[in-house]
């Protein structure tokens, strides 16, 4: 039951062949077992989440349907949700419990989904391996040794993992694509624009936005359903019909024109990665697809415009972070700088820190032309590349990060080759664009590999479809960690 | 050396709103603290604005109403500062597209009118309360007023004086409350001035350097720290001191001016685009909508006033300087018959009695107890000769302590102006009669003594006697 999919899990809810309160039951036993290794899961709550399953239960058994009624999902923690602990992955709000719902969250009660607690993330999203969480790094289900990306990395490795069947992830430059890609699953970030940012915990307003991570995309379709749809609380949500991300999976993909940008396969990809990456450009041939080389000239710039528009955006959204009204308060200050200073001092780690004083610096009277004018240039350059291409293609295919994951402590004291693991998935945000992960291989060492498909602005559904027949014809995303207990294949 | 002052305002006006300017909340005066603010209003994690309509369509209003560019494409940018009553530690505000740019307002001083120009207005948002009384070393924090709508007034360094200075707060004043986007209460903080102020030498060209006073909430303090500020400053500078820029606060017990900050101590306030909030574009149809709904401006009313009724600028210029003023001047006319006479006398009623017993009772037009048709009234009977002036007087005084309308009060009180020929004539035969003395006088060519005649004739009448009527039967009498 752990290894079904989300349409399987729907279906025996709806048949009665389980309760949602069983299949809550059942994944929280697994959490017990399995979360102190991995330490996906911030905060777990087995009472509050047995709570929501018998409400799953009481709307099933008065006749109500729902493609994902009654079934299990966890959240990162970067979402608030009314009752639970939110803490962002940081000390600074470690005592913070949301009262509130995120509008991703009201959406996902509003469809019956029973949330199994809030999984562990870079603190304030600010890390590509987990690493900068308050609370410890998560494990890599595929290996102890292994970071599990990030910064959803609680959400990626819980999947992997099956200690949940889906999780929600956010992505600003690669946040639920490079962690799927690390633990082998699922990960789509949409349209920027298309699931609401409200309630969820701005790291860079301009890049924010949230996705749904499974172990296929056929489940992050049902996810995504229920995710996006205009807010009228957040003014940069789009307002767009309702559209059902499903509708394409089983399109044929004959004919489809996949671009391959140059930029994408030239120095710093591993070879491992290149190789996995180049078989499944022939798995999708042989599905009838072409193939076309793209070039994306400015691409090369979108991690230093990246580490120049994330961190300004940053520095301002965590100013609210003060100690005056929750969250972390020094106890002992002489006066009001003072108790600034001092909260935020311990209540942020440093990634956080290095970042809010980037931020602050380029930003500065003098500096702003300079940087955060000219990011902003550059940005549109970057899209005006993506435009281009897709004019010649359908949608654009490379690999999601350079390497497969590595291991803890290789990258954490050099930020910079840190921010480089984000090098093929940042300018995907810049330009507002979906992007989506998918396994497609595993290295030599048994880490997995990730394929990262780009579309045009809103052409979800289209990546859900060319991402679904290649994991009907693959396997890649049905394989399980070996935790040493019993597995196999999926379905 | 001879100084000249150079003023330039920036006034917050709260706007009319009845929600905030980024969220739902009340934006009534006077709640609990802290009864409402939202998870918005106190920024919790993952808040995010919406932008209230309504702020929009005042400030585009106010745009019109000072024949400014209103700007199409409006921008909303972060300025970053930590604060404790700054929940975001950023105030949403405009910097480099405000919603308004270059208007103008014509004031007057002294019977001189001079136009101010307006450098722009833009919108943001007000911050909440720190309260430092009742905490016992601490500091309490009411965020009621956090997200306040408030749109921010520019005007260019184009006054010379302090009186020009008030004379424009007030021209500004009544503009805002008259078209209706902001209540003008200054007392509750709807209506603030910042005064940058500095002095040069009588014809040199550069500016001094200024310093600005801060959060002045009534007129009679404006003019008080204006006044101060230009002596301390002239003082500084004869003795040798340069003048630094900084902010300073008045203290209205002292009656001076203090250091807040100085110029080294100013924030970099990292200003940049609010990433939460897209710019937002004025479509044309708002903005004639908006035009739509204005009202006759004062000083298109203040123009009508002098063409069709011949007032004089000056009067015209009282009416008009709120629009409860220039609404009781019409409810007035209309009860009285829109002619010219009956304008003037108006005019002459409203800016003499009726104004002074209302600001001895610190109300304002709108809240008279006496009715415009009721004031319309007693002027008919004025212009029917039923009552004299002084008569009138009385009669207004009593109307005005509630005795009733002036018909009423004329019978009840018997003031009626005695016309009637034939009974003056007896009084003044009477009065002949008994004053030989002054009779003789007056023929030997004292006129002094005419006007003790009348005197008498008056007194006899109890003041009811026309006293045009008694000078005429008076003179009659005495050629004959």
């Amino acid at each position: 039951m752990i290894d079904s999919s989300l349409k399987q899990l729907a279906a025996a809810l709806a048949a009665k062949q389980i309760s949602s309160t069983e299949l809550a039951a059942l994944f929280l036993d697994r959490i017990e077992a399995l979360n102190p290794r991995l330490n996906a899961f911030i905060t777990v709550d087995r009472e509050r989440t047995l709570a929501e399953a018998r409400q799953a239960d009481a709307r099933l058994a008065a006749g109500e349907t729902g493609a994902l009624l009654g079934v299990p999902v966890a959240h990162k923690d970067i979402f608030c949700a009314d009752g639970w602990r939110t803490t962002c992955g940081s000390k600074m709000l470690g005592n913070f419990v949301a009262p509130y719902d995120a509008t991703v969250i009201a959406k996902f009660k509003a469809a019956g989904t029973v949330s199994l607690g809030k999984t562990n993330m870079d603190e304030f999203a600010m890390g590509s391996s987990n690493e900068t969480s308050f609370f410890g790094a998560v494990k890599n289900p595929w290996s102890d040794a292994a970071v599990p990306g990030g910064s959803s990395g609680g959400s990626a490795a819980a999947v992997a993992a099956r200690l949940a069947p889906a999780a929600t992830g956010t992505d600003t430059g690669g946040s639920i694509r490079q962690p799927a890609s690390l633990c082998g699953i699922s990960g789509l970030k949409p349209t920027y624009g298309v699931c609401s940012r409200y309630g969820m915990i701005a790291f860079a307003s301009s890049l924010d936005q949230a996705g749904p991570m499974a172990p296929s995309a056929e489940d992050c379709a049902l996810l995504l359903n229920a995710m996006a749809g205009f807010d009228e609380r957040d003014s940069t949500s789009l307002p767009r019909e309702p559209e059902d991300y499903s509708r394409d999976l089983d399109q044929p993909l004959a004919g489809l024109r996949i671009g391959l940008p140059k930029e994408f396969f030239a120095a710093g990809l591993s070879a491992e990665v290149a190789q996995a990456v180049e078989a499944a450009i022939a798995e999708y041939q042989k599905l009838g697809a072409q193939t076309v080389e793209v070039s994306l000239p400015n691409m090369g710039l979108s991690v230093p415009v990246y580490y120049v528009l994330a961190p300004a955006e940053a520095s301002s959204n965590l100013s609210r972070f003060d100690g005056v009204r929750y969250g972390h308060r020094a106890s002992d200050y002489k006066d009001l700088l003072d108790m600034y200073e001092k909260s935020r001092a311990e209540g942020f780690g440093a990634e956080v820190k290095r970042r809010i004083m980037i931020g602050t610096y380029v930003l500065s009277h003098g500096y702003y032309d300079a940087y955060y004018l000219q990011a902003q240039k550059i940005r549109r350059l970057i899209a005006a590349d993506f435009a281009a291409a897709f004019k010649q293609c359908d949608v654009i295919l490379g690999p999601t990060a350079p390497t497969p994951a590595f291991n803890f402590g290789e990258k954490a004291a050099d930020p910079v080759a840190m921010y480089l693991s984000d090098i093929y998935t940042i300018a995907v945000n810049l330009a507002g664009l979906p992007g989506m992960s998918i396994p497609c291989g595993f290295s030599g060492n048994g880490r997995p590999i990730g394929l990262q498909l780009i579309g045009d602005l809103f052409a979800e559904a289209k990546l859900l479809n060319v991402a679904h027949q290649y994991q009907l014809v693959t396997d890649w995303h049905r394989r399980l960690p070996p935790l040493g207990e019993a597995s196999g294949a999926r379905r | 050396m001879k100084w000249e002052t150079v003023i330039g305002l920036e006034v917050h006006t709260q706007l009319t709103t009845q929600s905030k300017i980024f969220s739902g909340s009340s934006t009534a005066f006077g709640a609990a603290p802290n009864t409402q603010a939202s998870a918005v209003d106190i920024a919790l994690p993952g808040v995010l604005p919406v932008l209230n309509k309504g702020a929009i369509e005042r400030a585009i209003k106010f745009g019109l109403a000072i024949g400014a560019t209103v700007n199409r494409v409006n921008v909303f940018d972060r300025k970053n500062y930590f604060y404790p009553d700054l929940p975001k530690g950023y105030q949403i505000s405009q910097l480099a597209k405000p919603i308004v740019e270059h208007g103008a307002l014509a004031i007057q001083v002294d019977g001189v009118e001079k136009t101010i120009r307006l450098t722009r207005a833009h919108l943001e948002e007000d911050a909440g309360k720190s309260l430092h009384e009742d905490f016992h070393g601490m500091t309490g924090i009411d965020l009621n007023r956090a997200g306040t709508p408030l749109l921010e007034i520019v005007s260019e360094p184009d006054m010379r004086s302090a009186k020009e200075a008030v004379a424009y707060a007030k021209a500004l004043h009544n503009l805002v409350t008259w078209i209706g986007i902001c209540d003008g209460n200054m007392q509750e903080g709807s209506f603030r001035v910042d005064a940058n102020v500095s002095v040069r030498p009588v014809g040199q060209q550069e500016f001094g350097t200024r310093r600005e006073i801060k959060n002045l909430n009534s007129f009679r303090f404006l003019e008080q720290a204006i006044d101060y500020e230009v002596r301390w400053q002239i003082e500084q500078i004869e003795d040798g001191h340069a003048i630094q820029q900084a902010t300073v606060l008045f203290d209205p017990d002292s009656g001076e001016t203090r250091m807040m900050r100085s110029k080294e101590e100013a924030h970099d306030y990292r200003y940049f685009p609010d990433p939460d909030l897209l710019p937002v574009k004025l479509d044309e149809a708002l903005i004639e909508e908006m035009r739509a709904e204005l009202p006759e401006l004062p000083q298109q009313k203040a123009a009508r006033y002098q063409q069709d009724y011949g007032l004089s600028a000056y009067d015209a210029g009282l009416l008009t300087q709120s629009l409860a003023q220039a609404n009781y001047f019409e409810a007035t006319l209309d009860a009285l018959g829109a002619d010219v006479a009956g304008a003037k006398l108006a005019a002459n009623w409203m800016s003499g009695e009726l104004a002074s017993a209302l600001n001895k009772a610190e109300l304002d037009f709108a809240q008279s107890p006496i009715a415009p048709a009721s004031l319309a009234d007693l002027l008919k009977r004025i212009a029917d000769n039923t009552l004299s002036n002084k008569l009138a007087k009385e009669v207004f005084a009593a109307m005005w302590a509630g005795e009733g309308e002036a018909d009423a009060v004329i019978e009840a009180r018997g003031l009626k102006q005695m016309s009637d020929s034939g009974a003056i004539e007896k009084i003044v035969d009477d009065v002949l009669a008994a004053n030989p003395k002054s009779v003789e006088e007056f023929r030997a060519g004292k006129d002094k003594a005419f006007n003790a005649l009348v005197g008498q004739v008056m007194k006899a009448s109890r003041g009811k006697a026309n006293p045009a009527q008694v000078n005429d039967i008076l003179k009659r009498k005495l050629a004959g």
